[in-house]
């Protein structure tokens, strides 16, 4: 029997399972509204979340390891993303509780109507925020030092080929991966809120100031935009840093360049979104009121259309970040981004990415990647859920 | 307008609780509300805003909004309970048995698809009509709601029919399964008198033909008057009486009835002319303006006096709001000149010092959109206060509390609030406030209470007069209501097509004879005798309200 047929039976279960469990639940509830005006449609959806968690646990009970003593990586792997996501919740639940309890009244108050994953996504931010702040005194070693062991696995359990002065394992050329983890944060995580941070000054003054004064300054800010735009980010990013390491007399001066390469070519983005606010804030009677009273364009543009545009905005720099972030990683993966010996994600995911081959054998040599690319992943998640709730909040201020 | 009390009960409303969810908790919305209709009935739901008549008037289809739910009492449809009917036993009632008119048809219609396609779809998917027989009955509906070229008009996108022809599109899309029950939802504040009357003569018209039973919700008591035959009056989810529409007239009850009937009695002491030598504070002269190419304005003039009100008066497009514009700079005029106290302004508000902006202030229709909403009001009125007066720290503290108080609002309690957290009325006079700290000599009103109940206009309007009384202003009131410029104006000017069709002192104006377009404006402004649009029609002649007779002069 193939997957497909079984795919496709299961497919049917559901599809019944789904009808049957609709009719139990009116005939068990005496036609409560919740059943009797439910569609098929919703039912159906219940009853594959129910298969899907019910092969969750099936999956997770299955022996991590063969009986010939072989690891099972699909398995092992699993188990690892379902503990990571319980630990996160646990987490996440524990610092909601707590910020529902300490600090001001109101924090307090946003804390107890803020959804678990935006509580996740703060907490998860708070301690990359940390970690990047105080990196040297939290990682054990420097970024750059290099120990004798090589290719030390995560673990620290020397039975696994660990090192317990080294937990999280050591790099080709024995540097300490838990070290080079938390200056990476510094590194990666510093750089892109300083271009992101740098983009959305450009950007958005810019944007507002062609939506308040339209005409030819619009016209040519718009056009200029377009063309930037109109040639691919990544390619474009990659071009200009090639022709400004032939500037660079010091590997930190092309850093420098980067943060602002990447900052104009991101500005754009957040010049078109300004903009189009802006464009909506300016037609509103209270700017006219403002104009009418002889206001400045420095007034209009700070104190009247932004304090109306920051929900979009800041919704905006969320993601932002994350695409900067990404960019520097990718631009450092490619080698053109952050100069070694500083620590960064992007070239750690590269200089490790070899070991992915490994993963069917040895998922703990597979793991060295994995850390990597995981940190970046996870405050990409945690951004993005943080953003969500944030653009949650400001639409339903609306209402 | 039959008994039809005698008539077997269509709609009935028991003891009905409405709450609604703010901040985690429900608040009540209707407090235990009863309602009887009966077939080919038009019961009237007056009350201001936030009575909860839209609330009340959407239970009667078994529906509330997100966030609000029924709690208790019972609602039965022609004996079908509408409180614990399923899901797909509303689908089967609503749009067929049970139709709804919006206020705003232009925000109703979807603009991606012709008037008929809606018209039809209603129809076809209860399965009452093919397609064909449903787009040859909304082309009989056109004519029978009078709409012009009843053969074309559907075939049209929604932005391309005016708005009070949406507004009858939208009663034929209501008629098109010929329901037994029509909700009218506020249809037709959003209009202007004289299209107003075309829409209300169409529905009478047709829920009469139909013999369609309607609940029609307002908070103008002169359009209930025409088209009810029982009025009910809410008054923050209570009821506070219901008869029928004469009796209601002429002998209602309750303290509350009689206020809101009292509120067009608001009448201010006729002013003695202005002397004849005297220098007008604002002197419009000869002006000429255009959008892009086209003159919108031609060869406007009209004086303004010091501590004198000047209504202007016009339907919409009639260019009352571009004179506005005019007058304050933000569109110069092709030919002519604005005066200030005999001095010639600069054209662009761009060019005029900060003194000459400072005299010229303006209050405007949308209080939401005309105050900053992430600024406290002590920010929006200490503003102007610092910019023109340079008044800082304590000085401009107590200055904002002045103005507070002069428009009747104690500062305490208002001077760190969003204008989120207060009322229409209060965004209103937080508006003026913000006028008047700039000291002018001349403010422009443009229609100030058109978006406002009647008592709470009623209430800015003696905020005004009061206001003017003691400081010497002059008003430029724009405005399409004349019962607004029966109360407040000394002099009118009425604007059509962009031209001063005639203008002089209020008493003057409201004697005959008067220029025709006048005299269509006044006589299409609905007046509390449930008689006035039967006489009206006869007087005007069946075809020939509204648009019609608007084309004559």
């Amino acid at each position: 029997m193939s997957v497909w047929t079984m795919i496709l039976i299961a497919l049917v279960a559901i599809a019944v399972a789904a009808w049957v469990g609709r009719f139990v639940g009116r005939r068990a509830t005496g036609n409560a509204p919740r059943f009797r005006d439910m569609p098929y449609a919703v039912a159906f959806g219940y009853a594959f979340v129910l298969a899907l968690l019910v092969w969750a646990v099936w999956y997770y009970l299955q022996p991590a390891v063969t009986e010939a003593g072989a690891p099972v990586a699909g398995v092992t792997f699993f188990r690892w993303a379902v503990h990571a996501l319980i630990v996160f919740a646990i987490a996440a639940f524990l610092f909601r509780l707590l910020g529902r309890h300490v600090g001001t009244s109101a924090t307090r108050k946003l804390f107890r109507h803020m959804p678990l994953t935006a509580a996740f996504g703060v907490l998860v931010i708070l301690v990359y925020a940390i970690l990047a702040i105080f990196a040297p005194l939290i990682a054990p070693y420097g970024q750059a030092v290099v120990f004798d062991q090589v290719n030390a696995l995560p673990g620290g359990n020397p039975a696994t080929g660990g090192n317990p002065a080294h937990p999280l394992g050591t790099d080709q050329i024995g540097r300490d991966l838990l070290s080079r983890l938390i200056y990476g944060a510094q590194n990666t995580v510093g750089i892109a809120f300083v271009t992101t941070l740098l983009a959305f000054v450009l950007g958005g003054s810019l944007g507002f100031l062609a939506a308040v004064l339209r005409g030819w300054f619009d016209q040519l800010m718009s056009r200029a935009v377009d063309v930037l735009m109109a040639i691919p980010s990544l390619i474009f990013a990659l071009l200009l840093m090639t022709i400004a390491s032939a500037w660079a007399t010091q590997s930190w001066m092309l850093t420098v360049y980067m943060v602002f390469i990447i900052a104009v070519i991101d500005s754009t983005r957040v010049f078109r979104l300004s903009r189009a606010v802006g464009m909506n804030i300016v037609v509103m009677d209270y700017i006219e009121a403002a104009k009418l009273r002889g206001e400045g364009l420095g007034y209009l543009i700070f104190r009247e259309i932004l304090p109306n545009a920051y929900a979009p905005l800041l919704a905006e720099f969320g993601l932002r970040f994350c695409f900067v972030f990404l960019t520097i990683a990718s631009l450092s993966f490619l080698g053109v981004g952050i100069q070694p010996p500083l620590a960064d994600w992007g070239t750690m995911v590269r200089d490790l990415a070899q070991f992915i081959n490994f993963a069917a054998f040895s998922p703990l040599t597979a793991a060295l990647p994995i850390m990597a690319a995981g940190a970046i992943a996870l405050l990409t998640v945690a951004v993005n859920f943080v953003v969500d709730w944030m653009l949650h909040r400001s639409s339903g201020l609306k209402e | 307008m039959t008994d039809t009390t005698a008539r077997p009960v269509l709609l009935q409303m028991r003891d009905i609780r409405i709450e609604g969810r703010s901040d985690e908790t429900w608040t009540p919305i209707i407090n235990g509300v009863d309602l009887t209709l009966h077939k080919g009935e038009v019961l009237g739901l007056i009350g201001e805003s936030g009575a909860g008549k839209s609330t009340l008037g959407l239970a009667a289809m078994g529906f509330t909004r997100d966030g609000v739910r029924i709690s208790g009492g019972s609602i039965t449809f022609d004996g079908i309970d509408l409180v614990n009917a399923s899901a797909e036993q509303k689908r089967q009632l609503l749009g067929k048995r049970i139709a709804y008119v919006a206020q705003s048809a232009a925000a109703s219609f979807n603009p991606a698809h012709k008037l008929i396609d809606q018209h039809a779809e209603a129809p076809v998917a209860h399965g009452t009509a093919t397609r064909a027989e449903a787009e040859e009955d909304g082309i009989e509906l056109y004519r029978k709601l009078r709409l012009p070229n009843p053969d074309e008009i559907g075939f049209r996108y929604p932005h391309q029919v005016s708005g009070g022809q949406l507004q009858r599109a939208m009663v034929a899309m209501a008629m098109s399964c010929r329901p037994d029950l029509i909700i009218f939802d506020e249809p037709t504040t959003a209009l202007d008198v004289t299209t107003q009357i075309e829409v209300l003569a169409a529905i009478r018209h047709i829920v009469a033909e139909f013999d369609t039973a309607a609940i029609y919700i307002t908070h103008d008591l002169a359009v209930v008057a025409q088209m009810a035959d029982r009025i009910k009056v809410l008054l923050r989810g209570d009821e506070v009486e219901e008869s029928d529409t004469r009796s209601m007239l002429e002998q209602p009850q309750e303290d509350y009835t009689k206020s809101l009937w009292a509120v067009r009695e608001f009448q201010r002491p006729d002013k003695p002319p202005p002397a004849v030598d005297a220098t007008p504070v604002i002197s419009v002269q000869g002006i000429t303006a255009a959008y892009g190419k086209i003159d919108v304005l031609h060869d406007v003039s009209f004086d303004i006096h010091a501590g004198r009100t000047v209504a202007v008066v016009g339907e919409s497009g009639s260019g009352k709001s571009t004179a506005a514009r005019v007058i304050t700079g933000l569109l110069p005029p092709r030919v002519g000149q604005v005066e200030l106290d005999g001095e010639t302004l600069p054209l662009d508000y761009r060019k005029r010092s900060k003194d000459q902006l400072r005299q010229v202030q303006m209050i405007y229709q949308m209080a939401d959109t005309a105050l900053n909403p992430r600024k406290t009001i002590g920010e929006i009125i200490g503003r102007p206060v610092q910019f023109y007066m340079g008044l800082r720290g304590r000085r401009k503290r107590d200055r904002v509390a002045e103005l507070l108080d002069q428009i009747e609002l104690p500062p305490e309690t208002y001077l760190d609030r969003l204008p989120s957290e207060l009322s229409g009325g209060q965004k209103q006079r937080i508006g003026i406030a913000r006028a008047l700290a700039a000291e002018p000599r001349f403010i422009i009103c443009d229609e100030v209470t058109s978006a406002l109940d009647q008592l709470v206009a009623e209430g800015i309007l003696r905020l005004l007069a009061r206001l003017q009384d003691e400081l010497g202003l002059s008003y430029m009131f724009i405005t399409h209501d004349l019962a607004t410029v029966r109360s407040i104006a000394d002099e009118v000017v009425v604007m059509k097509d962009g031209r001063v069709v005639e203008q002089g002192p209020k008493p003057e104006m409201f004697r005959p004879p008067h220029h025709p377009y006048t005299d269509l404006l006044l006589s299409s402004v609905p007046e509390m005798d449930p008689d006035w649009l039967t006489n009206l029609l006869k007087e005007r002649g069946v075809d020939d309200i509204g648009d019609a007779s608007a084309d004559k002069i």
